[in-house]
């Protein structure tokens, strides 16, 4: 078993236990090596690579209570990613289907990225597009760094108003990234 | 935006995850989806009124353990196909065991009749009736299994919708047995058969487009 199977899967098992600053690390840590993964199968379109990081994150993130501490986290992190992959080919195909051809061409010319660009997809502007009863608590939790109860007290919503916001909100922006909302 | 001010989003405030979350969403799934199988078949078809003879003949028991080895393994299936990365291990042949067995039990039934018995063997009273009732009664399963399945992570989206077809058709199958008043090993190998397909071919169909996360 390699180093990081054993370094992530203990990150990841404590921040499922609410440790957050053990899950900031392992999702920091994964992030770079689903972006060494994605950037050798996405050679020819390097600029999918760190949209596809992001929405690989987001992934792991809305089923990481699908993860059994008993298993490999390299073979759960791999299939995620995977699902992920020939979903976006699978998305190209028909976005392909249906547009001008050319734009394969073109990525031949396409420079390659050596940094972690930004994605060109703006979350904010994502974030925008949530109703208020899922926006507000994401805003108020995840950006401004409150708990449920201040949240719950600034929104005027219920806790588990806030707790179900958050979760329903993140999982519709995992939707919205696939083009489904 | 950039990948690290997502990882603080996702990460601030992250509350723990209860465990058994996959053994929770099935147990809820399959109590309500038997509770509305039980009640189809009670509104539509009742019990067999000689229940109390029939537990007593070991073909009654066969009948029900074909269904019931079935559900388990294909519940295994189900479960293991719900989470990304999990092998499959050797879910295939236990659930091809049960079905061997049964179409066993079948020919050694139909090479040892006397040629007149064949037709009642095969057909019984019920084989029209039979598949389709099964399908209908495992309809409430078939809606708690990809429920169960869709607050998940399957990865192989057909096989996993026909593996909770198949649950939904073994669980049907089951509750049907305790109406069904056909005893012969050949019946139960064909039309039991049949029946349990309907839900699995439709749950391989249905899969990627349910599915999907």
């Amino acid at each position: 078993m390699s180093v990081s199977e054993v370094r992530l899967r203990d990150l990841l098992v404590r921040g499922l236990g609410g440790d957050t600053s053990a899950y900031h690390a392992f999702l920091k840590d994964l992030s770079t090596h689903l972006r060494a993964f994605f950037r050798v199968r996405l050679s020819r379109l390097p600029d999918e690579v760190e949209d596809l990081v992001q929405e690989a994150l987001l992934a792991v993130h809305n089923q990481r209570h699908t993860y059994d501490p008993g298993e490999p986290l390299t073979a759960w992190v791999h299939a995620i990613a995977r699902y992920k992959l020939v979903d976006l080919y699978r998305r190209r195909a028909v976005r392909d289907a249906l547009n001008d051809p050319l734009d394969d061409e073109l990525d031949v010319f396409a420079s390659s990225d050596t940094e972690a660009a930004d994605a060109r997809r703006d979350l904010a502007k994502l974030l925008e597009r949530l109703p208020d009863q899922q926006r507000l608590p994401i805003v108020h939790m995840k950006l401004q760094g409150l708990s449920v109860v201040e949240t719950a007290r600034a929104t005027g919503m219920s806790e588990s108003a806030v707790k179900v916001g958050v979760h329903r909100g993140l999982k519709a922006l995992a939707a919205m990234i696939r083009g489904e909302l | 935006m950039k990948t690290d001010e997502l990882i603080a989003l996702l990460a601030s405030g992250a509350p723990a995850i209860e465990a058994n979350t996959l053994q929770r969403r099935y147990t809820t799934a399959l109590g309500w989806g038997a509770f509305g199988a039980t009640l189809i078949m009670a509104i539509k078809l009742g019990v067999r009124s000689d229940l109390a003879e029939a537990i007593l003949l070991p073909v009654f028991w066969v009948k029900l353990a074909f269904p019931a080895t079935l559900f388990a393994a294909s519940l295994l299936a189900a479960t293991r196909l719900s989470r990304p990365g999990m092998p499959l291990g050797h879910v295939a042949a236990g659930i091809a065991a049960p079905i061997v067995a049964m179409w066993l039990l079948a020919v050694a039934a139909l090479i040892t009749a006397a040629p007149e018995e064949l037709d009642g063997l095969i057909f019984g009273e019920t084989w029209a009736s039979c598949p389709l009732n099964i399908a209908t009664i495992s309809v409430p399963l078939f809606a708690a299994s990809l429920w169960a399945m869709k607050g998940l992570a399957p990865t192989r989206l057909t096989l996993a919708g026909g593996a909770a077809g198949l649950l939904a058709g073994a669980g049907g199958a089951l509750v049907y047995a305790l109406n069904c008043p056909e005893m012969a090993a050949p019946f139960i190998a064909i039309w039991y058969v049949l029946g349990m397909l309907i839900p699995t071919v439709l749950g391989a169909i249905l899969g990627p487009r349910l599915l999907r996360w």
